[in-house]
């Protein structure tokens, strides 16, 4: 088989990866070798599915023993098998590189014979691009769960990011379509590549030369929409594992059938693209903007309303918090305004302390006010025509041709709930590490339901629980 | 100082040479309505002026920017003059003259014109060297390196010393179509020269072989159900693909 043919086969095996990130680690070039990396991360393309192309994502081998009920790779499926040699990959690398086309290597596998010999086949062809090529780029790898403690440790000294798929937000999820994956296989390795880099930090505060151990953190990414998961399960989960491991990205990849199988949603189903999106601003809310998953989503409204942004939805619910005063709140507050953004934030509070802000000038800073200006005054007045009544913001915030597309989005996703799946069962874990996982259900001892106060539950007029 | 209607200074392109307008300016207590390059068409009834770079004039602008505003205020002046704003001069002109008058505080009133335009400006630019980090694309001639690009700023002094720092060993030369300028750089260092016009020469066997594994790992690794080339196209846009490998 030629080298056009395999990677054909290994690129078009690895593309239901996610997190095609070069980011999170600084590293400038040095004499006699090939490469840096910014903080920041560089796409280099986008495919035509939009999404951003920034390392050479491959599969270092398509031959899987496992047979993961989502997976293309599953050993019972009928495709053409390959793997790369250690010194292909290598190469291939080194070419697409110099000629800037990637920013480094996502090399992900499925498993061979068993984790540990998977890992050490990776592990020769990254040595061999870091010691006999000199590549000094960007190097991810999806650690195999199972894989021994100290395949792991040495992986971690060579490459930047390492990752551990988590696969399905709850363990009786796993059970169903995963079996031969554990949880505990997949978050021993997690807790080992966390406890490695806080260790390693502290090495290198004494010495500054000391070997870096995944210098770009770890990462890692589940499957939305295969299993009947609320979006309160996996933002709990997700924001227990930015807490535990101190991840740098928990990715979600929609669910794209591949495969008509009684415990999958069928494949004639389009993939629940809208709730990844929302998933994901509900991620950075968390992240970035002070947001915790309880108050985005709760365990007596467990998903997120697809037809409007995660942040609009907790303001309009949140109506007595408002409007908030531009020239004066803090920055904390400013950033829980729909249509002012972490950067716009950071100009407000520059420009005040020079400039009386008016309205037209906060657009200029880069404010949504169509967003915004519900819910900000500016030097005590409201903006034009501005009633701030639920029904009324809501009203304003989406345009009617808006809720139509969204609503026809909405319905055209299958509802898991009506497929006859088995209630997921709660399975006891003892480890504390795992005590998010549980906590996920809704069955499992929950905290009394918060009192919702002045919120506003009732149906607007759209159809859209508010 | 009264703005005259029909002055209108014409410098020859440089930095330094716009360094010089300001320093007329102020010299000659004269406000000029236009400045503009060599390059640019004169109108009628205008009254030219042609400013001569000087390079200690140019110089002693520069320095006073720096020791009335700050560093900061000279680093904006060298941005805001590589971006494609129309009527960049007069702009950063408009501003010298605020900040000499106001002093520091001037860069944080991002309201307030000409510094909200000129942000725009800078924001695009590094926004499109960014870009740009990721979509050049070398062809390989046996030992050299050749890439061309056609941006709208003059992105090639913001992205030499990443492109420098990331192939240390490497001869190779980037070319901006558009300025008409390119980017050099050898085993002795980094040089940015004027270059009239410079084609892509074609590419031997080898070289595509590897063109056509990059349009192939293109292609695959897109998701049919995820199609979306809206986005795509937001991403990157098209004008940027005519100069891409894989859409050739």
């Amino acid at each position: 088989m030629d080298i056009y043919e395999k990677l054909t086969i290994l690129s078009d095996a690895a593309k239901y990866d996610v997190a095609c990130t070069s980011s999170g680690v600084n590293r400038s070039g040095r004499p006699g070798m090939t490469g840096n990396a910014t903080a920041a991360g560089i796409c280099h393309s986008f495919a035509a599915d939009g999404r951003c192309i920034s390392l050479l994502k491959v599969l270092m081998s398509n031959a899987c023993v496992y047979d993961c009920k989502y997976c293309v790779n599953r050993v019972s499926r009928d495709t053409p098998r390959t793997s790369f040699a250690p010194r292909e990959l290598a190469d291939l690398t080194m070419a697409f590189y110099r000629r800037n086309y990637i920013e480094g290597l996502f090399l992900s596998s499925g498993v061979l014979r068993d984790p540990d010999y998977t890992m050490e086949h990776m592990l020769e062809a990254i040595t061999l691009l870091r010691e006999e090529y000199r590549f000094n780029g960007y190097i991810h790898v999806k650690t195999i769960p199972g894989a021994g403690e100290e395949l792991v440790r040495r992986m971690g000294f060579v490459v930047d990011r390492m990752s551990v798929n988590i696969e399905l937000p709850t363990e009786s999820g796993l059970a169903l379509l995963a079996p031969q994956k554990s949880a505990s296989a997949i978050m021993r390795p997690m807790a080992q590549i966390s406890q490695g880099v806080t260790q390693n930090r502290s090495e290198l505060a004494l010495y500054r030369h000391a070997p870096k151990f995944a210098p770009a953190g770890q990462s890692t990414q589940m499957i939305v929409g295969a299993t009947p998961e609320s979006d309160y399960q996996i933002l709990r989960l997700s924001q227990g594992l930015y807490r535990t491991y101190q991840l740098k990205r928990v990715f979600f990849s929609a669910y794209t059938p591949i495969v008509e199988d009684n415990h999958l949603p069928s494949v004639r189903s389009a993939p629940p693209l809208l709730r990844e999106h929302r998933l994901y601003q509900a991620d950075w809310l968390m992240r970035f903007y002070g947001f915790k998953a309880e108050e985005l989503v709760s365990p007596d409204r467990p998903n997120m309303n697809l037809a409007i942004d995660p942040k609009c939805h907790w303001a309009v619910n949140h109506m007595e918090e408002f409007p908030v005063e531009v020239l004066t709140a803090p920055y904390g507050v400013l950033l829980r305004v729909p249509g002012i953004g972490v950067k716009s934030a950071q100009r407000i509070i520059e420009t005040r302390a020079h400039t009386r802000l008016t309205f037209e000038g906060l657009k200029k800073i880069g404010v949504v006010l169509k967003r915004a200006r519900y819910f900000i005054t500016c030097a005590g007045r409201t903006d034009e025509y501005v009633i701030m009544e639920p029904d009324a913001v809501l009203q304003g915030l989406l345009s009617l041709r808006e809720i139509e597309k969204r609503t026809k989005i909405d319905s055209r996703q299958i509802q898991i709930g009506e497929l006859g799946l088995p209630e997921p069962k709660i399975t006891k874990i003892d480890t504390d590490d795992f005590r998010f996982l549980t906590e996920g259900y809704p069955q499992a001892a929950l905290p009394a339901p918060v009192p919702r106060g002045a919120s506003y539950e009732r149906r607007s007029e759209f159809g859209i629980y508010i | 100082m009264k703005e005259e209607v029909n002055l209108v200074y014409i410098y020859d392109g440089s930095l330094e040479g716009f360094l010089c307008c300001v320093y007329s300016s102020y010299a000659y207590k004269q406000m000029p309505s236009r400045i503009a390059t060599t390059r640019g068409q004169s109108q009628l009834f205008e009254d030219t002026e042609w400013i001569k770079t000087d390079f200690s004039h140019a110089g002693k602008v520069y320095d006073s920017i720096g020791l009335k505003v700050g560093p900061e205020a000279q680093d904006y002046v060298r941005e805001a003059f590589l971006t494609c704003m129309p009527d960049k001069e007069m702009l950063i002109f408009r501003f010298i003259r605020m900040a000499y008058r106001h002093g520091r505080k001037i860069l944080g009133c991002l309201t307030d014109e000409p510094m909200c335009t000129i942000n725009k400006g800078i924001l695009h630019l590094k926004r499109e060297a960014h870009l740009l980090m990721g979509l050049i694309r070398f062809h390989v001639y046996d030992k050299v390196m050749v890439a061309c690009i056609t941006p709208k700023n003059q992105v090639l002094p913001l992205i030499a010393n990443h492109f420098a720092d990331r192939y240390p060993g490497e001869v190779f030369m980037i070319y901006d179509k558009t300025h008409h300028m390119a980017l050099v750089h050898n085993h002795e260092g980094c040089v940015l020269t004027a270059m009239e016009a410079f084609d892509l020469p074609p590419v031997d066997d080898s070289e595509k072989v590897y063109q056509l594994l990059w349009q192939r790992f293109h292609e695959t690794i897109a998701i049919e159900e995820r199609r979306n080339p809206g986005c795509q196209m937001n991403m990157m846009p098209k004008r940027y693909w005519k100069n891409l490998t894989e859409f050739q």
